[in-house]
C-alpha cells in the first residue's frame, strides 16, 4: 500500500496593528453517538418525535430511578477511539458534573471526568497535497446529552423538550495544535469523515448532532515552539472559549474575530480575561457568557448510582478485528491500486458512499477513466439535480456498463455521454440501450474506408489544399464523422485519411 | 479545612436553597462540625490503596441497544407546575 507522508502546515500569521500573531486553537468535539436508545435508559433516540415522548423517568430524573449502561453507546465510543488511533482505558468511571438549568432534569451531567474511556490518539488533517497537520487527541469521553429549550415561543416563559435528555455524547478533546481558522475547520471535517466512516456518530451538524467548543488564544512567533519544547502553557497566551458552534464557516469565522479580538486587547496593553464566549452569527462577533461564570464551579464526583466501567481486552479486539477501512488508507489504497491523482481521491473518499460507488465502477476497469466518469459526469449531474450519490438514477453497475461499450470500442465518448443521460432519465441496461438507439461506432475498417474515399473523391479542392498543408487533413476527418452520422470511429479514421492523402 | 460564612453562602446558592443572612454563621459552624468529623478519616493510611466504590465485586451492569421505555409524554408531564402543548414551560432563560 502507498504510504503518504505529509510535511506540517505553516501557522497562520495575522498582523497586528503593531506586531504579527499566530493563532493556538484546541477542540471540544461533541458527537453523537449514533444508537437506538439513550446512555443510560431505554428511551428512544430518534429525532422528531413529538416533545417530551422519547423520555423514560430514567431522563426526566424522578425520584428513585437508576440508570443503566446502553453497551454499544460503549462499544461506539471504544471504535471511535481505535479509529483515533487512540489507547483506550479497559477501566474507566462516570463522575456528576453539577449545575442547574431547566434542560437538565437530574441537576448533574453523567460525564467522565477523572477516567475516561479513550486516551490519547491522533488525526491528520490535510491542508492541502503533502501537506497536514498532525492533530493529536488527548481524550474521549462519554457523557449525557441535555434537553432543549425552545425561547420564542411564548413572550414570557421557556418551553422545554427533554426528547434529547441522556442521549450519548462522545466528546472528542484535542491538544491545542491547530493553528489557523481553516485548520480549525478542516479538522471538524475530518473527525466528521472518520466518525461517519466508523458509523459512530451521523455528523449531522445541522440537526446538533456535531458541535465544538473552540478555545482560542494568540501568541508571537516563537512562543509556540517554546511551548512544544517544554508543555508548558505560559509560553501561550490567555485562551477564551467560544462554545456550541455547529457549522464550518461559523468555526472560521468565530476563530478569526476572536483571535483579532485579542490581539487589540494585547497590543493595547491590556489583558486577556480567561473566559466562556457565544459566537453570534448575525454580527460576526464573540461575547462574553457573564452568567456562566458562577456555574462553572461543576463540584465533580464520582457517581455512586455507577460502577466504574471495565471492559475486557478480548472484547476491544474482537471491536478492532471488525474496523471498516478509514479514509486515510483508502486514499492510499485508490492513489496506489487505481492510480488516481491525490485530488481526485480525497474528492472520491471524502463519503463512504461514494468511495464504494467508485469501487464498483472501477473494479476490473481502468481505475482513472472511472474516476474521470464519476467525479466529472456523475457527481455533476447529481449536484445540478441536488441528489445525494445513493439516489443517483444511475448506478455504478449501469456507469460500468457504459465504460465497458467504450473500452470494447463499441461506443465513443460522446455517445457515452448521450448513452449516461439516456439511463439517467429513462434507466435500462447500457448494452440494450444503446443497440436500441443505434449507437455503435462504426469500426469497420471497409465501411470507413468508402467514407473517406467518397470524400476525397467529392473533394478535389480541398484535397490539394490539404496536401499543402496537413493541418487542413481534420476538415475530412469531421466529414467522414458527419457523413457516418457520429458513429466512426474517430481514431480510425484520422489514420485512414492520413494515409489516403499520402501524409 | 474550615468553612467559613462566605463558603456557607455559595454552598448555599450553588444548591439553589434560600438560607437567610442571619442563619449563615449557625450553618457554617454546622457544616464545619461535619467536615471535621470526616478528617478524623486522614487518621488512616492508605497508601497504595485503590479508591473503593463498592463493597461487593459486581460488574456494572448494561443493557441492549434497545428502546423499551418512552411513549408517555403525559406521565412524564403530570407533575410539572406548568406544561404546555407537550412541553416543560418554565420561567424564560434565554442567554
Amino acid at each position: 500500500m502507498l504510504d503518504l507522508t505529509y510535511t506540517a502546515p505553516k501557522p497562520k500569521v495575522i498582523q497586528g496593528a503593531k506586531d504579527d500573531w499566530e493563532l493556538v486553537i484546541g477542540m471540544e468535539i461533541h458527537a453523537q453517538v449514533s444508537s437506538n436508545a439513550k446512555l443510560f435508559s431505554g428511551a428512544s433516540t430518534a429525532v422528531g418525535a413529538e416533545p417530551n415522548s422519547n423520555v423514560s423517568f430514567v431522563d426526566a430524573a424522578m425520584p428513585g430511578m437508576l440508570p443503566v449502561i446502553n453497551e454499544f453507546c460503549v462499544e461506539q465510543a471504544v471504535r471511535t477511539g481505535l479509529g483515533l488511533k487512540a489507547a483506550i482505558n479497559l477501566r474507566s468511571a462516570f463522575d456528576r458534573k453539577n449545575y442547574f438549568y431547566p434542560d437538565l432534569p437530574q441537576g448533574y451531567q453523567i460525564s467522565q471526568l477523572y477516567h475516561p474511556i479513550v486516551g490519547e490518539g491522533e488525526v491528520i488533517v490535510e491542508m492541502g497535497p503533502g501537506v497536514a497537520r498532525h492533530v493529536r487527541i488527548e481524550r474521549i469521553h462519554l457523557e449525557q446529552d441535555a434537553g432543549k429549550s425552545i425561547h420564542d415561543m411564548d413572550p414570557t416563559q421557556s418551553f422545554v423538550d427533554f426528547n434529547r435528555t441522556g442521549v450519548a455524547l462522545m466528546e472528542i478533546v484535542s491538544r491545542p495544535d491547530i493553528r489557523g481558522p481553516e485548520e480549525a475547520a478542516a479538522y471538524v471535517v475530518k473527525l466528521r469523515q472518520i466518525l461517519r466512516y466508523l458509523g459512530t456518530c451521523d455528523g449531522n451538524m445541522q440537526n446538533g448532532n456535531l458541535r465544538a467548543d473552540v478555545n482560542v488564544s494568540v501568541c508571537r512567533p516563537g512562543q509556540y515552539e517554546k511551548y512544544q519544547a517544554t508543555g508548558d502553557f505560559s509560553h501561550l497566551g490567555t485562551r477564551c472559549e467560544i462554545k456550541n458552534m455547529n457549522s464550518m464557516r461559523f468555526i472560521q469565522a468565530a476563530i478569526d474575530y476572536e483571535a483579532r479580538r485579542q490581539i487589540a486587547i494585547v497590543e493595547d496593553g491590556g489583558s486577556v480575561t480567561q473566559e466562556t464566549r457565544l459566537y453570534d452569527p448575525d454580527k460576526n462577533e464573540t461575547r462574553s457568557m457573564r452568567s456562566k461564570e458562577e456555574a462553572h464551579d461543576y463540584r465533580y464526583f464520582p457517581d455512586p448510582d455507577l460502577l466504574p466501567l471495565e471492559i475486557e481486552q478480548a472484547w476491544v479486539d474482537d471491536i478492532a478485528a471488525r474496523m471498516p477501512e478509514l479514509p486515510d488508507a483508502k486514499k492510499a489504497r485508490f492513489m496506489g491500486d487505481f492510480g488516481l491523482t491525490d485530488y481526485d481521491a480525497n474528492v472520491l473518499t471524502a463519503e463512504l458512499e461514494a468511495a464504494s460507488f467508485f469501487e464498483a465502477v472501477a473494479l476490473g476497469r481502468d481505475g482513472k477513466q472511472a474516476a474521470n466518469w464519476v467525479i466529472n459526469e456523475l457527481f455533476g449531474r447529481l449536484n445540478k439535480e441536488g441528489l445525494a450519490i445513493g439516489e443517483s438514477p444511475v448506478s455504478a453497475g449501469q456507469l460500468g456498463g457504459i465504460l465497458d461499450l467504450m473500452q470494447k470500442g463499441e461506443i465513443s465518448g460522446k455517445m457515452a455521454k448521450d448513452l449516461f443521460e439516456i439511463l439517467w432519465t429513462e434507466g435500462g441496461d447500457p448494452a440494450e440501450v444503446a443497440a436500441a438507439k443505434g449507437m455503435k461506432q462504426v469500426t469497420d475498417m471497409g465501411a470507413i474506408e468508402a467514407a473517406v474515399d467518397a470524400i476525397i473523391a467529392a473533394n478535389p479542392d480541398q484535397v490539394e489544399k490539404a496536401k499543402a498543408n496537413p493541418k487542413l487533413a481534420g476538415w475530412f476527418v469531421g466529414q467522414v464523422i458527419k457523413a457516418s452520422g457520429g458513429k466512426a470511429n474517430p481514431a480510425a479514421v484520422n489514420d485512414l485519411v492520413a494515409k489516403k492523402l499520402g501524409m | 479545612m474550615s468553612i467559613d460564612v462566605d463558603t456557607a453562602r455559595r454552598v448555599a446558592k450553588l444548591a439553589r436553597i434560600r438560607v437567610d443572612e442571619s442563619d449563615l454563621p449557625a450553618l457554617a459552624d454546622e457544616l464545619n462540625g461535619i467536615v471535621t468529623f470526616m478528617e478524623q478519616l486522614n487518621a488512616v493510611n492508605v497508601d497504595g490503596v485503590e479508591p473503593m466504590t463498592g463493597v461487593t465485586p459486581m460488574r456494572l451492569k448494561r443493557r441492549e441497544d434497545v428502546v423499551t421505555d418512552g411513549n408517555m409524554p403525559e406521565r412524564i408531564l403530570k407533575n410539572a407546575p406548568d406544561a404546555r402543548e407537550g412541553f416543560f414551560a418554565v420561567p424564560k432563560v434565554v442567554e
